[in-house]
Protein backbone atom coordinates (compact mmCIF):
# COMPACT_ATOMS: atom_id res chain seq x y z
CA UNK A 1 0.00 0.00 0.00
CA UNK A 2 1.37 3.38 -1.03
CA UNK A 3 1.29 6.27 1.47
CA UNK A 4 -0.19 4.07 4.16
CA UNK A 5 0.36 6.62 6.91
CA UNK A 6 -1.27 9.43 4.95
CA UNK A 7 -4.32 7.37 4.01
CA UNK A 8 -4.86 6.14 7.56
CA UNK A 9 -4.31 9.63 8.97
CA UNK A 10 -6.94 10.91 6.52
CA UNK A 11 -9.36 8.16 7.47
CA UNK A 12 -8.80 8.85 11.17
CA UNK A 13 -9.72 12.50 10.60
CA UNK A 14 -12.78 11.38 8.64
CA UNK A 15 -13.99 9.04 11.38
CA UNK A 16 -13.40 11.60 14.13
CA UNK A 17 -15.25 14.34 12.23
CA UNK A 18 -18.15 12.12 11.19
CA UNK A 19 -18.72 10.72 14.67
CA UNK A 20 -18.49 14.16 16.31
CA UNK A 21 -22.11 14.08 17.60
CA UNK A 22 -21.43 10.74 19.29
CA UNK A 23 -18.16 11.43 21.10
CA UNK A 24 -18.99 15.06 21.81
CA UNK A 25 -21.90 13.99 24.01
CA UNK A 26 -20.03 11.38 26.00
CA UNK A 27 -20.17 12.22 29.68
CA UNK A 28 -22.71 15.00 29.35
CA UNK A 29 -26.04 14.69 31.09
CA UNK A 30 -28.90 13.14 29.13
CA UNK A 31 -30.85 15.65 27.12
CA UNK A 32 -34.17 16.65 28.66
CA UNK A 33 -36.89 18.77 27.21
CA UNK A 34 -36.50 22.34 28.57
CA UNK A 35 -38.77 23.05 31.56
CA UNK A 36 -40.83 26.13 30.82
CA UNK A 37 -42.27 28.40 33.48
CA UNK A 38 -46.05 27.99 33.48
CA UNK A 39 -48.11 31.18 33.82
CA UNK A 40 -49.69 31.68 37.24
CA UNK A 41 -52.50 33.98 36.14
CA UNK A 42 -53.94 32.05 33.25
CA UNK A 43 -55.05 28.56 32.26
CA UNK A 44 -55.05 28.64 28.46
CA UNK A 45 -53.03 30.31 25.75
CA UNK A 46 -54.56 32.09 22.74
CA UNK A 47 -54.52 28.78 20.86
CA UNK A 48 -53.91 25.17 21.85
CA UNK A 49 -50.46 24.05 22.86
CA UNK A 50 -49.65 22.02 19.72
CA UNK A 51 -50.42 24.97 17.47
CA UNK A 52 -48.51 27.38 19.70
CA UNK A 53 -45.46 25.12 19.72
CA UNK A 54 -45.21 24.88 15.96
CA UNK A 55 -46.77 28.12 14.77
CA UNK A 56 -46.11 30.85 17.37
CA UNK A 57 -43.35 32.41 15.28
CA UNK A 58 -45.53 32.70 12.20
CA UNK A 59 -48.38 34.02 14.31
CA UNK A 60 -46.23 36.76 15.84
CA UNK A 61 -44.90 37.63 12.41
CA UNK A 62 -48.43 37.95 11.05
CA UNK A 63 -49.57 39.93 14.08
CA UNK A 64 -46.79 42.43 13.57
CA UNK A 65 -47.66 42.92 9.91
CA UNK A 66 -51.37 43.21 10.58
CA UNK A 67 -50.93 45.69 13.42
CA UNK A 68 -48.24 47.81 11.82
CA UNK A 69 -49.50 47.82 8.24
CA UNK A 70 -53.26 47.34 8.48
CA UNK A 71 -54.01 48.62 11.99
CA UNK A 72 -55.90 45.45 12.90
CA UNK A 73 -55.37 44.96 16.60
CA UNK A 74 -57.86 42.22 17.49
CA UNK A 75 -57.08 38.53 17.33
CA UNK A 76 -60.00 36.13 17.38
CA UNK A 77 -58.89 32.82 18.82
CA UNK A 78 -59.79 29.76 16.80
CA UNK A 79 -60.00 27.51 19.85
CA UNK A 80 -61.67 29.60 22.55
CA UNK A 81 -63.74 32.30 20.79
CA UNK A 82 -61.96 34.88 22.90
CA UNK A 83 -60.57 38.12 21.56
CA UNK A 84 -57.00 39.09 22.29
CA UNK A 85 -54.92 42.13 21.56
CA UNK A 86 -52.21 41.39 19.01
CA UNK A 87 -49.25 42.32 21.14
CA UNK A 88 -46.12 40.55 22.24
CA UNK A 89 -45.54 42.57 25.38
CA UNK A 90 -49.19 43.17 26.32
CA UNK A 91 -50.66 39.76 25.52
CA UNK A 92 -47.96 37.07 25.38
CA UNK A 93 -45.76 38.51 28.08
CA UNK A 94 -48.67 39.30 30.38
CA UNK A 95 -48.66 35.59 31.25
CA UNK A 96 -45.22 34.47 30.09
CA UNK A 97 -43.62 37.21 32.09
CA UNK A 98 -40.05 36.13 32.06
CA UNK A 99 -38.19 35.86 28.76
CA UNK A 100 -35.30 33.96 30.35
CA UNK A 101 -37.57 31.34 31.86
CA UNK A 102 -39.84 30.91 28.88
CA UNK A 103 -38.78 32.14 25.41
CA UNK A 104 -35.05 31.63 25.74
CA UNK A 105 -35.28 28.09 27.09
CA UNK A 106 -36.30 26.53 23.79
CA UNK A 107 -34.73 29.13 21.53
CA UNK A 108 -31.31 28.53 23.07
CA UNK A 109 -31.45 24.77 22.82
CA UNK A 110 -32.04 24.89 19.06
CA UNK A 111 -29.84 27.96 18.46
CA UNK A 112 -32.69 30.20 17.37
CA UNK A 113 -32.12 33.91 17.91
CA UNK A 114 -35.36 35.70 17.07
CA UNK A 115 -35.10 39.37 16.33
CA UNK A 116 -38.14 40.30 18.50
CA UNK A 117 -35.78 41.90 21.00
CA UNK A 118 -34.14 44.13 18.44
CA UNK A 119 -37.13 46.45 19.00
CA UNK A 120 -39.11 45.08 21.97
CA UNK A 121 -37.81 45.28 25.50
CA UNK A 122 -38.02 42.43 27.93
CA UNK A 123 -39.98 44.06 30.79
CA UNK A 124 -38.69 41.75 33.49
CA UNK A 125 -35.22 41.63 32.06
CA UNK A 126 -34.53 45.21 33.17
CA UNK A 127 -34.93 44.33 36.83
CA UNK A 128 -32.15 41.77 36.81
CA UNK B 1 -36.73 7.49 -18.76
CA UNK B 2 -33.75 6.99 -16.49
CA UNK B 3 -34.62 10.25 -14.73
CA UNK B 4 -38.22 9.14 -14.29
CA UNK B 5 -37.08 5.80 -12.93
CA UNK B 6 -34.90 7.57 -10.33
CA UNK B 7 -37.69 9.98 -9.46
CA UNK B 8 -40.07 7.07 -8.98
CA UNK B 9 -37.51 5.36 -6.75
CA UNK B 10 -37.23 8.41 -4.49
CA UNK B 11 -41.02 8.74 -4.34
CA UNK B 12 -41.25 5.07 -3.43
CA UNK B 13 -38.70 5.55 -0.62
CA UNK B 14 -40.61 8.55 0.73
CA UNK B 15 -43.88 6.62 0.52
CA UNK B 16 -42.22 3.70 2.30
CA UNK B 17 -41.25 5.98 5.19
CA UNK B 18 -44.71 7.60 5.26
CA UNK B 19 -46.33 4.20 5.38
CA UNK B 20 -43.91 2.69 7.88
CA UNK B 21 -43.59 5.55 10.36
CA UNK B 22 -46.95 7.17 9.72
CA UNK B 23 -49.49 4.44 9.18
CA UNK B 24 -47.89 1.35 10.65
CA UNK B 25 -46.46 3.20 13.64
CA UNK B 26 -42.90 1.96 13.25
CA UNK B 27 -41.39 5.20 14.54
CA UNK B 28 -38.66 3.34 16.40
CA UNK B 29 -37.39 1.66 13.25
CA UNK B 30 -37.50 4.77 11.09
CA UNK B 31 -36.41 7.24 13.75
CA UNK B 32 -33.68 5.26 15.51
CA UNK B 33 -32.61 1.88 14.14
CA UNK B 34 -32.40 2.72 10.45
CA UNK B 35 -30.57 6.06 10.95
CA UNK B 36 -28.09 4.45 13.34
CA UNK B 37 -27.43 1.55 10.98
CA UNK B 38 -27.09 3.98 8.09
CA UNK B 39 -24.42 5.99 9.93
CA UNK B 40 -22.54 2.76 10.69
CA UNK B 41 -22.73 1.63 7.05
CA UNK B 42 -21.59 5.08 5.94
CA UNK B 43 -18.53 5.33 8.20
CA UNK B 44 -17.39 1.70 7.88
CA UNK B 45 -18.20 1.44 4.17
CA UNK B 46 -16.42 4.70 3.43
CA UNK B 47 -13.26 3.50 5.20
CA UNK B 48 -13.34 0.12 3.44
CA UNK B 49 -13.67 1.78 0.03
CA UNK B 50 -10.77 4.13 0.76
CA UNK B 51 -8.55 1.30 2.05
CA UNK B 52 -9.43 -0.71 -1.05
CA UNK B 53 -8.37 2.20 -3.25
CA UNK B 54 -5.24 2.65 -1.17
CA UNK B 55 -4.31 -0.97 -1.85
CA UNK B 56 -4.67 -0.65 -5.61
CA UNK B 57 -1.47 -0.46 -7.54
CA UNK B 58 -0.35 2.81 -9.03
CA UNK B 59 1.94 1.40 -11.70
CA UNK B 60 2.81 4.68 -13.36
CA UNK B 61 3.41 8.26 -12.39
CA UNK B 62 0.36 9.77 -14.04
CA UNK B 63 -0.28 13.31 -12.80
CA UNK B 64 -2.00 15.59 -15.27
CA UNK B 65 -0.01 18.73 -15.84
CA UNK B 66 -1.28 22.10 -16.91
CA UNK B 67 1.85 24.19 -16.86
CA UNK B 68 5.58 24.28 -17.33
CA UNK B 69 7.44 21.47 -15.61
CA UNK B 70 10.46 22.14 -13.44
CA UNK B 71 13.29 22.46 -15.89
CA UNK B 72 16.38 24.59 -16.44
CA UNK B 73 16.72 27.43 -13.95
CA UNK B 74 15.90 30.15 -16.50
CA UNK B 75 12.64 28.50 -17.56
CA UNK B 76 9.86 29.61 -15.25
CA UNK B 77 8.09 26.67 -13.65
CA UNK B 78 4.37 26.69 -12.91
CA UNK B 79 4.71 25.57 -9.30
CA UNK B 80 1.02 24.87 -8.66
CA UNK B 81 -0.19 23.43 -11.95
CA UNK B 82 2.95 21.33 -12.33
CA UNK B 83 4.28 20.89 -8.81
CA UNK B 84 7.62 19.28 -8.13
CA UNK B 85 7.51 19.62 -4.36
CA UNK B 86 5.13 18.26 -1.71
CA UNK B 87 4.16 21.82 -0.82
CA UNK B 88 3.13 22.45 -4.43
CA UNK B 89 1.10 19.24 -4.49
CA UNK B 90 -0.66 20.24 -1.26
CA UNK B 91 -1.59 23.65 -2.70
CA UNK B 92 -2.80 22.00 -5.89
CA UNK B 93 -4.92 19.52 -3.91
CA UNK B 94 -6.35 22.28 -1.71
CA UNK B 95 -7.37 24.23 -4.81
CA UNK B 96 -8.92 21.08 -6.22
CA UNK B 97 -10.83 20.15 -3.08
CA UNK B 98 -11.90 23.60 -1.92
CA UNK B 99 -12.46 25.37 -5.23
CA UNK B 100 -12.90 22.51 -7.77
CA UNK B 101 -9.99 23.71 -9.91
CA UNK B 102 -10.41 21.08 -12.61
CA UNK B 103 -14.09 21.87 -13.12
CA UNK B 104 -13.07 25.51 -13.52
CA UNK B 105 -11.09 24.37 -16.54
CA UNK B 106 -14.22 22.91 -18.12
CA UNK B 107 -14.65 23.74 -21.80
CA UNK B 108 -17.41 23.27 -24.29
CA UNK B 109 -17.15 22.46 -27.96
CA UNK B 110 -19.14 24.40 -30.56
CA UNK B 111 -19.37 24.24 -34.30
CA UNK B 112 -19.02 27.68 -35.79
CA UNK B 113 -20.21 28.36 -39.34
CA UNK B 114 -21.10 24.70 -39.73
CA UNK B 115 -17.67 23.14 -39.79
CA UNK B 116 -15.27 25.22 -37.71
CA UNK B 117 -14.74 23.66 -34.26
CA UNK B 118 -14.34 26.11 -31.42
CA UNK B 119 -13.64 25.46 -27.78
CA UNK B 120 -14.79 27.97 -25.23
CA UNK B 121 -14.70 28.27 -21.49
CA UNK B 122 -17.78 27.03 -19.66
CA UNK B 123 -18.01 27.96 -16.02
CA UNK B 124 -21.65 27.09 -15.28
CA UNK B 125 -20.97 23.54 -14.14
CA UNK B 126 -18.20 24.78 -11.88
CA UNK B 127 -20.44 27.48 -10.42
CA UNK B 128 -23.37 25.09 -9.93
CA UNK B 129 -21.16 22.44 -8.34
CA UNK B 130 -19.50 24.95 -6.03
CA UNK B 131 -22.83 26.44 -4.95
CA UNK B 132 -24.32 23.01 -4.36
CA UNK B 133 -21.41 21.59 -2.37
CA UNK B 134 -20.95 24.62 -0.13
CA UNK B 135 -24.69 24.99 0.50
CA UNK B 136 -24.75 21.30 1.41
CA UNK B 137 -21.80 21.72 3.76
CA UNK B 138 -23.45 24.70 5.49
CA UNK B 139 -26.69 22.73 5.80
CA UNK B 140 -24.95 19.74 7.35
CA UNK B 141 -22.97 21.86 9.82
CA UNK B 142 -26.11 23.82 10.70
CA UNK B 143 -27.87 20.57 11.58
CA UNK B 144 -25.36 19.99 14.38
CA UNK B 145 -27.62 22.21 16.50
CA UNK B 146 -29.77 19.10 16.90
CA UNK B 147 -26.83 16.98 18.05
CA UNK B 148 -25.11 19.25 20.56
CA UNK B 149 -26.21 20.67 23.89
CA UNK B 150 -25.38 23.46 24.50
CA UNK B 151 -25.05 24.45 20.86
CA UNK B 152 -21.46 25.63 20.21
CA UNK B 153 -21.17 29.31 19.37
CA UNK B 154 -19.69 28.57 15.98
CA UNK B 155 -22.77 26.59 14.88
CA UNK B 156 -25.14 29.22 16.30
CA UNK B 157 -23.19 31.92 14.45
CA UNK B 158 -23.36 29.98 11.21
CA UNK B 159 -27.11 29.62 11.71
CA UNK B 160 -27.46 33.35 12.29
CA UNK B 161 -25.33 34.15 9.23
CA UNK B 162 -27.42 31.82 7.11
CA UNK B 163 -30.64 33.61 8.15
CA UNK B 164 -29.01 37.00 7.82
CA UNK B 165 -31.77 38.62 5.78
CA UNK B 166 -34.38 37.88 8.50
CA UNK B 167 -37.09 37.07 5.97
CA UNK B 168 -40.23 35.66 7.58
CA UNK B 169 -40.48 33.48 10.66
CA UNK B 170 -38.89 30.99 10.96
CA UNK B 171 -36.28 33.01 9.12
CA UNK B 172 -35.40 31.93 5.62
CA UNK B 173 -32.06 30.18 5.30
CA UNK B 174 -30.12 31.53 2.34
CA UNK B 175 -28.41 28.18 1.94
CA UNK B 176 -31.87 26.63 1.33
CA UNK B 177 -32.35 28.85 -1.72
CA UNK B 178 -28.85 28.29 -3.09
CA UNK B 179 -29.06 24.55 -2.43
CA UNK B 180 -32.33 23.99 -4.30
CA UNK B 181 -31.38 26.34 -7.13
CA UNK B 182 -28.03 24.61 -7.64
CA UNK B 183 -29.60 21.14 -7.48
CA UNK B 184 -32.24 22.11 -10.03
CA UNK B 185 -29.54 23.52 -12.30
CA UNK B 186 -27.47 20.34 -12.02
CA UNK B 187 -30.56 18.30 -12.84
CA UNK B 188 -31.70 20.48 -15.74
CA UNK B 189 -28.20 20.38 -17.17
CA UNK B 190 -28.43 16.60 -17.34
CA UNK B 191 -31.81 16.70 -19.05
CA UNK B 192 -31.32 19.65 -21.39
CA UNK B 193 -27.78 19.22 -22.72
CA UNK B 194 -28.01 16.33 -25.24
CA UNK B 195 -24.45 15.07 -24.72
CA UNK B 196 -24.87 15.02 -20.94
CA UNK B 197 -28.28 13.39 -21.19
CA UNK B 198 -26.79 10.65 -23.38
CA UNK B 199 -24.21 9.68 -20.75
CA UNK B 200 -26.51 10.12 -17.72
CA UNK B 201 -27.49 6.95 -15.92
CA UNK B 202 -29.87 6.07 -13.12
CA UNK B 203 -26.98 6.37 -10.68
CA UNK B 204 -26.53 10.00 -11.79
CA UNK B 205 -30.16 11.01 -11.40
CA UNK B 206 -30.89 9.03 -8.25
CA UNK B 207 -28.61 10.99 -5.86
CA UNK B 208 -29.87 14.25 -7.37
CA UNK B 209 -33.49 13.35 -6.70
CA UNK B 210 -32.67 11.84 -3.34
CA UNK B 211 -30.90 15.00 -2.17
CA UNK B 212 -33.68 17.11 -3.65
CA UNK B 213 -36.18 14.99 -1.72
CA UNK B 214 -34.19 15.54 1.48
CA UNK B 215 -34.08 19.28 0.80
CA UNK B 216 -37.79 19.54 0.06
CA UNK B 217 -38.86 17.48 3.08
CA UNK B 218 -36.63 19.63 5.31
CA UNK B 219 -37.86 22.88 3.81
CA UNK B 220 -41.44 21.68 4.11
CA UNK B 221 -40.92 20.95 7.82
CA UNK B 222 -39.32 24.32 8.50
CA UNK B 223 -41.59 26.69 6.62
CA UNK B 224 -44.89 24.95 5.87
CA UNK B 225 -46.06 21.98 7.95
CA UNK B 226 -43.95 22.75 11.00
CA UNK B 227 -42.96 20.08 13.48
CA UNK B 228 -42.32 20.45 17.19
CA UNK B 229 -38.61 21.11 16.97
CA UNK B 230 -37.90 20.39 20.65
CA UNK B 231 -39.32 16.88 20.25
CA UNK B 232 -37.09 16.44 17.22
CA UNK B 233 -34.09 17.47 19.26
CA UNK B 234 -35.12 15.00 22.00
CA UNK B 235 -35.05 12.25 19.38
CA UNK B 236 -31.76 13.28 17.75
CA UNK B 237 -29.99 13.81 21.07
CA UNK B 238 -31.27 10.44 22.24
CA UNK B 239 -29.94 8.90 19.06
CA UNK B 240 -26.37 10.11 19.60
CA UNK B 241 -26.30 9.49 23.36
CA UNK B 242 -27.74 5.96 23.05
CA UNK B 243 -30.69 6.81 25.30
CA UNK B 244 -33.11 6.20 22.49
CA UNK B 245 -36.52 7.83 22.83
CA UNK B 246 -39.40 8.51 20.50
CA UNK B 247 -41.23 11.63 21.69
CA UNK B 248 -44.92 11.87 20.80
CA UNK B 249 -46.29 13.95 18.04
CA UNK B 250 -43.41 14.38 15.61
CA UNK B 251 -45.02 14.65 12.19
CA UNK B 252 -44.58 11.92 9.58
CA UNK B 253 -42.65 14.39 7.41
CA UNK B 254 -39.78 14.21 9.88
CA UNK B 255 -39.55 10.44 9.38
CA UNK B 256 -39.55 10.88 5.60
CA UNK B 257 -36.69 13.36 5.98
CA UNK B 258 -34.61 11.19 8.29
CA UNK B 259 -35.30 8.06 6.23
CA UNK B 260 -34.14 9.73 3.00
CA UNK B 261 -31.02 10.94 4.81
CA UNK B 262 -30.42 7.38 6.03
CA UNK B 263 -30.78 6.08 2.48
CA UNK B 264 -28.28 8.68 1.29
CA UNK B 265 -25.80 7.71 4.01
CA UNK B 266 -26.11 3.97 3.35
CA UNK B 267 -25.99 4.49 -0.41
CA UNK B 268 -22.95 6.75 -0.16
CA UNK B 269 -20.13 4.15 0.07
CA UNK B 270 -21.67 2.10 -2.75
CA UNK B 271 -21.94 4.91 -5.22
CA UNK B 272 -20.37 7.71 -7.18
CA UNK B 273 -20.82 9.91 -4.14
CA UNK B 274 -17.57 8.34 -2.94
CA UNK B 275 -15.84 11.11 -4.89
CA UNK B 276 -15.82 12.75 -1.46
CA UNK B 277 -13.02 10.38 -0.49
CA UNK B 278 -11.86 9.70 -4.01
CA UNK B 279 -10.86 13.26 -4.72
CA UNK B 280 -8.05 12.88 -2.18
CA UNK B 281 -6.85 9.69 -3.86
CA UNK B 282 -6.79 10.86 -7.49
CA UNK B 283 -3.35 9.93 -8.80
CA UNK B 284 -3.69 12.48 -11.59
CA UNK B 285 -3.97 15.22 -8.98
CA UNK B 286 -2.06 14.08 -5.91
CA UNK B 287 1.17 12.85 -7.48
CA UNK B 288 4.30 14.87 -7.68
CA UNK B 289 5.03 15.97 -11.27
CA UNK B 290 8.71 15.14 -10.95
CA UNK B 291 8.87 11.87 -12.83
CA UNK B 292 12.21 12.85 -14.41
CA UNK B 293 13.75 13.62 -11.05
CA UNK B 294 12.50 10.66 -9.02
CA UNK B 295 11.93 7.15 -10.27
CA UNK B 296 8.36 5.93 -9.66
CA UNK B 297 8.58 2.34 -8.45
CA UNK B 298 5.74 0.07 -9.39
CA UNK B 299 4.51 -1.34 -6.10
CA UNK B 300 3.12 -4.48 -7.70
CA UNK B 301 4.62 -7.63 -6.30
CA UNK B 302 4.45 -9.97 -9.23
CA UNK B 303 4.40 -13.15 -7.17
CA UNK B 304 1.08 -11.97 -5.73
CA UNK B 305 -0.50 -11.09 -9.04
CA UNK B 306 -2.43 -13.72 -10.87
CA UNK B 307 -1.95 -13.22 -14.55
CA UNK B 308 -3.17 -15.25 -17.49
CA UNK B 309 -0.25 -16.96 -19.23
CA UNK B 310 -0.28 -17.82 -22.91
CA UNK B 311 -0.42 -21.54 -22.06
CA UNK B 312 -3.56 -20.99 -19.98
CA UNK B 313 -5.01 -18.84 -22.74
CA UNK B 314 -4.38 -21.51 -25.33
CA UNK B 315 -5.85 -24.20 -23.06
CA UNK B 316 -8.97 -22.08 -22.76
CA UNK B 317 -9.45 -21.34 -26.45
CA UNK B 318 -7.61 -24.20 -28.23
CA UNK B 319 -10.73 -25.72 -29.68
CA UNK B 320 -11.91 -22.41 -31.14
CA UNK B 321 -8.42 -21.56 -32.39
CA UNK B 322 -8.11 -24.86 -34.22
CA UNK B 323 -11.56 -24.36 -35.62
CA UNK B 324 -10.52 -21.01 -37.11
CA UNK B 325 -7.22 -22.42 -38.35
CA UNK B 326 -5.02 -20.45 -35.95
CA UNK B 327 -1.61 -21.97 -35.09
CA UNK B 328 -1.46 -23.66 -31.69
CA UNK B 329 1.55 -24.82 -29.66
CA UNK B 330 -0.10 -28.02 -28.50
CA UNK B 331 -2.34 -29.89 -30.86
CA UNK B 332 -5.86 -30.79 -29.82
CA UNK B 333 -5.86 -33.77 -27.48
CA UNK B 334 -7.03 -37.06 -28.87
CA UNK B 335 -10.73 -37.63 -28.43
CA UNK B 336 -11.37 -34.02 -27.51
CA UNK B 337 -13.42 -33.42 -30.65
Amino acid sequence: MYDKSKIFAGLAVFVVVMTYPFWNNIGSAAYVRPELEKPKNSQACVENVELMRTEHMSMLNEWRDEVVRDGVHEYHSKTSNQVFQKSLTKTCMKCHENKDKFCDKCHNTVAVDPYCWDCHVDPKGVQK
Amino acid sequence: MKALYSLFLVFALAAFALLGAGTLGMEKAFGLYIPFLAVAVFVVGFCLRVVDWGKSAVPFCIPTTCGQQESLPWIKQNKIENPSTTCGVVIRMLLEILTFRSLFRNTKVDLHAGTRVAYSSSKWLWLGALAFHYAFLITVVRHLRFFTEPVPGLIATLDAMDSLLQIGAPTLYLSNLIFVAALLYLFLRRVVVPQVRYISQVQDYFPLFLILGIAFSGIFMRYFAKVDIISVKQLTMGLVTFSWVIPDGIGAMFYVHIFLVSVLLAYFPLSKLMHMGGVFLSPTRNMNCASRKYRHVNPWKFENVHYHTYEEYEDEFREKMVEKGLPVDKPLAEGAE
